[in-house]
């Protein structure tokens, strides 16, 4: 791989993770992408799943976002996540509590646009529990 | 005249409090270390946030299809004001520098005949405002219990100010915090966070000619990133406030403590004054006793 890529990821509470990488799969609401170096300008949001940080030569990273934005410049990419976790540090617990608390979204939703929103949100928790 | 019991006692609960306030001097400036760590560690995701914010809301400000959150209801008739402080007191001016900023704010706004709500964030808020616009108030929060403010607290607030947006209750929001400059100076700072404004300063980065691609549409990641960038600047306005309040209970208390030691000293030479005279009375009437004799 020819040309590193600089990856911020930060959560609203701190910075989390800012170092050059050879790929960055993120989960973008219409479809997974993976970036690397020299990605054209992209602004996207994401869905609740799977961030995955390539490092050539090492074991490829994994961590859970809840949401967020992905912007890849020519500087770099920066996630803008909205609460994250290291993938092995997040239990069957955690991700059930995830999901309650989508459930609980669905039902508190008032507008139609607002529920569906939260319906979408719940059915991406659910498909991650399966795939984990 | 006191006696010297009277003085003895005085200088024994001066020197107590003392102690106390020292003491909470002392917390405090552990605690604001700490908020001031917090602050610094949530600047990265609000700098990219508003970069973020800048690149899509220059495209989308003229447009008739730009949300609510950013092109605003068209009218300014209900006015929401956020007024954030501190739970606790004992820090010198800092709450009610920030309540009368706020009061003078609606004083205004109801002079102009606008109808006015009020959410408090902070006890003591709430408490200064309630004497005079106790049935303005719609909401109050407190987070007395907590020892650290999160993002969880900040986006509970922005999510009942976003209901009350989509149900029509407010045209305008502004929050009313202090922006922590140093230590030793706070400054009470209005920031109106709906319509949003933009942020100051913050330039697009420079794409090299390039344009970026949009994944949904770009309305549709506004949606999205409206209502997340104002969980962002209430979080912010937070961990100022919790900085401040510790930087302004620091020199208060600072104050206080050089306060009682200034007292402790008078009290000492009155003290060792009134005992002097005591004894110097005590010899003259022996003296002339023995003499008349």
């Amino acid at each position: 791989m020819a040309e590193k890529l600089s990856f911020d990821l930060v959560s609203p509470e701190r910075l989390l993770l800012s170092e050059q990488v050879d790929m960055v799969t993120v989960p973008g609401s219409e479809g997974d992408m993976g970036i690397m170096g020299g990605h054209a300008p992209v602004m996207a949001t994401l869905r609740p799943g799977v961030i995955g940080v390539v490092v050539e030569g090492q074991p490829e990273r994994r961590y859970f976002v809840r949401g967020g934005f992905a912007e890849v410049t020519p500087a770099g990419l920066t996630v803008l996540a909205e609460h994250t976790v290291p993938l092995s540090e997040l239990d069957a617990a955690a991700l059930a509590a995830e999901i309650a608390n989508a459930e609980e979204d669905v039902a508190d939703a008032k507008s139609d646009e607002a529920r569906q929103r939260a319906q979408e949100k719940l059915d991406q928790l659910k498909a991650l529990r399966e795939a984990i | 005249m006191a006696s010297l019991k009277d003085l003895r006692n005085r200088i024994a609960s001066v020197k107590a409090t003392q102690k106390i306030t020292k003491a909470m001097q002392m917390v405090a400036a552990a605690k604001l270390r700490r908020a001031q760590e917090a602050a610094e560690a949530a600047r990265p995701y609000a700098e990219r946030m508003d970069r973020v914010m800048a690149n899509l809301a220059t495209g989308m400000a003229g447009r008739d299809d730009a949300p609510k959150l950013l092109a605003g209801t068209g009218s300014d008739q209900v006015q929401l004001v956020i007024v954030a402080t501190a739970d606790r007191g004992l820090c010198g001016g800092f709450n009610s520098s920030i309540s009368r900023l706020a009061r003078q704010h609606i004083n205004r706004l109801i002079g102009e005949g606008k109808d006015v709500k009020i959410l408090t964030v902070g006890r003591k808020g709430r408490d200064l405002l309630k004497r005079d616009f106790a049935s303005r108030i719609v909401k109050s929060y407190e987070f007395t219990g907590l020892r650290q403010i999160g993002f969880a607290q900040a986006e509970d607030i922005s999510k009942t100010v976003l209901d009350m947006f989509e149900a029509g209750e407010f045209d305008v929001a502004t929050l009313f915090y202090s922006k922590f400059v140093n230590v030793v100076s706070q400054v009470p700072t209005a920031q109106q966070l709906i319509p949003a404004s933009l942020p100051e300063g913050a330039e697009g980065v420079d794409l090299g000619g390039a344009v970026y691609e949009y994944e949904p549409e770009e309305s549709e990641i506004l949606k999205e990133l409206l209502p997340r960038n104002l969980s962002v600047q209430i979080f912010r306005a937070l961990l100022e406030n919790v900085a401040g309040e510790y930087g302004a209970k620091m020199s208060a208390m600072d104050n206080a403590t050089r306060n009682a030691g200034d007292m402790i000293k008078k009290l000492n030479i009155t003290y060792n004054r009134s005992r002097q005279a005591q004894i110097t009375k005590e010899l003259i009437e022996i003296i002339s006793g023995a003499e008349a004799l």
